[in-house]
């Protein structure tokens, strides 16, 4: 009986990731074939932009142009472009008219160096920060690299870019915070810290990619990214519901310990990861919709129309979680639940349906968080695992098991982690959040949001 | 494809240098997780700044061998007293979630671009400890029985790590015995109990981190020492998932349990990652498995599958004993 469950949910979850994914290896063959044939998006914006036409060998790339303090033209400037691997990948000089291109091989980010010492006299970088600068590319597009040289008032620029990572940073942090209510929710009900959370949050950002792009690689229809997005969050939130069914009810009921459970989290979460590897590649993913938008220009500062839909929804779906935890029937049993499980079972709480109804929730809104991120950043494989830690330390900064604590401690994360970049290498902007985490422990073990209780 | 080639693969994957250092990693997590129930997930970080020790102090520095290995064991002790001194007096999930964050920020900060004067960045440190093949004894050649055979550099870094990982368990064992041992094995069993007796149960975990965690930096110091390289990237979050694997399939808390899961994980994973190959190579394999990481994601999926099916159906491994394996059941 037990034994039936297990295998059931082991079963569920290599089948779903079979069915959804199996497809998709033909993609990643397929991918540079269906890119080439559509050039028409990278042809008609070099046009559109006046600039010479791009090589024909790549469909995709960075391109730029330099210019002065006063608009002339620098020629003669070298940049290179590197993978997210550190390797290069080309090298350009600026022409006459300072304007440069550089192909890559596949969409992804990529790194550019403007090599300063090609620079003439007088002619300086404004944001010396900014070089060498991250550049995402997408299939078939040539991605635009700014460089701006010659000097401005440094007081308004420094608020620009102040500004530019508040909003970056509320945009992140929501996006966390719409992943961590569902760990902290389920940690609540029971007491369980879920470590394949994560990839649940992969799982939803690479299969809204499957129906968005890879299923038309293959020939079949390319669904829109918005009822793609609906479909990937219900397929997910059926993933959750599955583990909890067949695996962590079934467990529960054995009564196995704390340390036991950890463990099989962390090993389911291995299974998850690994199987998006097999079956989406290492290469991260963009979306086909809503991309190269115009930032729309709202005073200091620019966000894109999708930026500000993230935000909005983000804002919306945390709105509902509180307003459902607060008024429904339902939120309230899951907070008679989370405070004590018995003392609800006692007053005719069905314990296994709430959690069951946790897990749902708490997949579906890993799986939209994860496709907010996929659309505003990119999708990969190990997203999930990166996105975790942090999950957790939003979720510990604003108090374990409260789900109040854990949206107020993605605020927190994501500004952190955005506003590091000012001052700190970006590389090591994830190491920011962490530390917040460590000095959290340290301060107030039981968060901003927490109750006062026995941690220890 | 042939059995055979996976066979011997595996083999030579079963007693190799790398099996004896995770073999390492896997006593301290013993330590760690079998005896002081502490749930360790950032034991790479220990490995990382073990293995770190010795590179820089050799390569970057330019220092002796055995400055190295002293620096390496000193961080590891710095880094536990660092983690455990806010974290031990919390909860088991916080201790959990800090050490594997505390691991990855680490191996953030060693592949940075600032410190890759000290480091090398993303590209790590090459041709770490060179005068550790200089003392080798055993004259050139290639030893071994049949086709599972080592060359006399690979034969010397093995024997001196499993050498190492014998004496670990012996001293792990002398330890376990001791009133010291009881001690920390009564904080397992019940905190509260421990603490009841006037024990002071933070000190006692603390001390347990430090040498599991000193254990584990060995580990770290004769991997960076038989592969003669230290990358960043080798010591990500995975290679703590390794290690517990080797652990619950040997068994938690049991002396030998390291030692025997580390040979058993590695022949598994040189044989089947092998096997893997040759099927891709002989068109066996569906596409998507053949293709470049495949194999790799592959195994790493069974890892996944294996972990979850030993905690549900044989939590106390091979030599384990179910009793004390019935870890924070309330």
């Amino acid at each position: 009986m037990r034994l039936r469950h297990i295998v059931v949910a082991v079963g569920v979850t290599w089948l779903l990731a079979l069915l959804v994914g199996g497809p998709a290896m033909a993609t990643s063959a397929a991918m540079p074939a269906a890119t080439s044939a559509g050039p028409s998006a990278g042809a008609s914006l070099v046009s559109s932009g006046g600039l010479v036409a791009a090589q024909e060998e790549a469909d995709q790339g960075v391109r730029g142009m330099l210019r002065d303090g006063e608009g002339e033209p620098i020629p003669d400037v070298t940049l290179t472009v590197s993978d997210s691997a550190g390797d290069e990948v080309g090298q350009a000089t600026t022409d006459a008219d300072g304007q440069w291109m550089i192909p890559v091989p596949e969409p992804g980010t990529y790194t550019i160096l403007l090599d300063e010492g090609t620079l003439p006299e007088g002619a300086e970088l404004q944001d010396p920060e900014r070089n060498p600068l991250e550049v995402q590319v997408t299939s078939g597009r040539v991605a635009p690299a700014v460089f701006q040289l010659g000097e401005e008032e440094e007081g308004r620029q420094q608020i620009q870019a102040f500004l530019r990572s508040v909003a970056n940073g509320i945009k992140f942090g929501l996006i966390i915070a719409m992943t961590a209510v569902g760990l902290s929710l389920v940690f609540s009900t029971t007491r369980l810290i879920n470590f394949a959370h994560g990839d649940l949050v992969a799982t939803g950002a690479l299969l809204a990619w499957f129906f968005n792009v890879g299923l038309a690689n293959m020939g079949g229809p390319s669904i829109h990214l918005i009822p793609a997005s609906i479909i990937t969050i219900v397929l997910v939130a059926l993933l959750g519901a599955g583990l909890e069914r067949g695996l962590f009810r079934p467990l529960r009921q054995r009564r196995l310990g704390i340390f036991q459970l950890l463990i099989i989290t962390i090993g389911v979460g291995l299974a998850i990861r690994h199987v998006l590897l097999l079956f989406f590649g290492g290469s991260p993913r963009t979306y086909r919709d809503f991309v190269g938008q115009e930032a729309v220009q709202m005073g200091p500062v620019s966000l894109t129309p999708r930026d500000m839909t993230i935000m909005g929804l983000s804002v919306l779906l945390l709105g509902g979680v509180a307003m459902m935890l607060q008024r429904t029937r339902m939120g309230k049993s899951i907070r008679a639940v989370a405070d004590n499980p018995a003392l609800a079972s006692a007053s005719g709480i069905d314990v296994d349906r709430v959690i069951l109804t946790v897990w749902i929730l708490g997949a579906g809104l890993a799986a939209t968080g994860g496709i907010f991120f996929g659309s505003a950043v990119s999708a990969d494989w190990f997203m999930g695992f990166r996105l975790l830690l942090l999950m957790f330390a939003a979720v510990i900064l604003g108090g374990i098991g409260t789900a109040y604590g854990a949206m107020a401690g993605g605020l927190v994360i994501g500004l952190v982690t955005e506003l590091s970049v000012l001052w700190f290498p970006p590389e090591l902007k994830f190491m920011w959040a962490l530390l917040a985490l460590i000095v959290v422990l340290l301060v107030r073990p039981q968060g901003i949001l927490g109750r006062r209780e026995r941690v220890g | 494809m042939d059995i055979w080639v996976a066979l011997t693969d595996g083999l030579r994957g079963a007693f190799g240098p790398q099996a004896a250092a995770y073999a390492l990693l896997a006593i301290g997590l013993n330590v760690h997780f079998g005896f002081t129930g502490l749930l360790n997930f950032g034991q790479v970080g220990f490995m990382l700044v073990g293995a770190y020790g010795v590179a820089v102090t050799t390569v970057t520095l330019n220092g002796p061998l055995w400055l190295g290995v002293l620096v390496g064991l000193g961080a590891s002790i710095v880094l536990a007293l660092l983690v455990g001194i806010p974290t031990l007096r919390l909860r088991t999930d916080y201790f959990a979630i800090t050490t594997i964050a505390v691991a990855e920020v680490l191996r953030l900060i060693v592949r940075s671009g600032p410190a890759r004067d000290v480091t090398g960045g993303p590209f790590g440190l090459q041709s770490t400890g060179p005068s550790f093949q200089d003392i080798n004894p055993i004259p050139t050649g290639s030893y071994g029985i049949g086709p599972v055979s080592y060359p006399h550099g690979q034969l010397w870094s093995l024997i001196v790590t499993w050498g190492i990982a014998f004496l670990a368990t012996f001293v792990v064992i002398m330890l376990m015995r001791s009133p010291w041992g009881r001690v920390i094995k009564s904080i397992r069993e019940d905190e509260e109990v421990a603490r009841s007796l006037g024990k002071n149960v933070f000190s006692y975990k603390l001390q347990s981190l430090m040498i599991g965690g000193a254990i584990g930096a060995l580990g770290g110091i004769m991997f960076t020492l038989s592969s003669q390289t230290a990358n960043p990237d080798t010591y990500d979050p995975r290679v703590t998932f390794f290690a517990y694997t080797i652990l619950i399939l040997g068994g938690a808390a049991s002396k030998y349990g390291p030692l025997l899961g580390a040979v058993l994980f590695w022949f598994l994973y040189s044989s089947v990652s092998s096997a893997l190959r040759e099927a891709a190579g002989a068109d066996l394999l569906p596409d998507f498995m053949a293709e470049g990481g495949g194999s790799g994601a592959t195994i790493m999926t069974l890892i996944g599958v294996t972990l979850v099916l030993l905690m549900v159906f044989r939590p106390q491994g091979l030599l384990g004993n179910k009793k004390e394996m019935v870890l924070g059941a309330r």
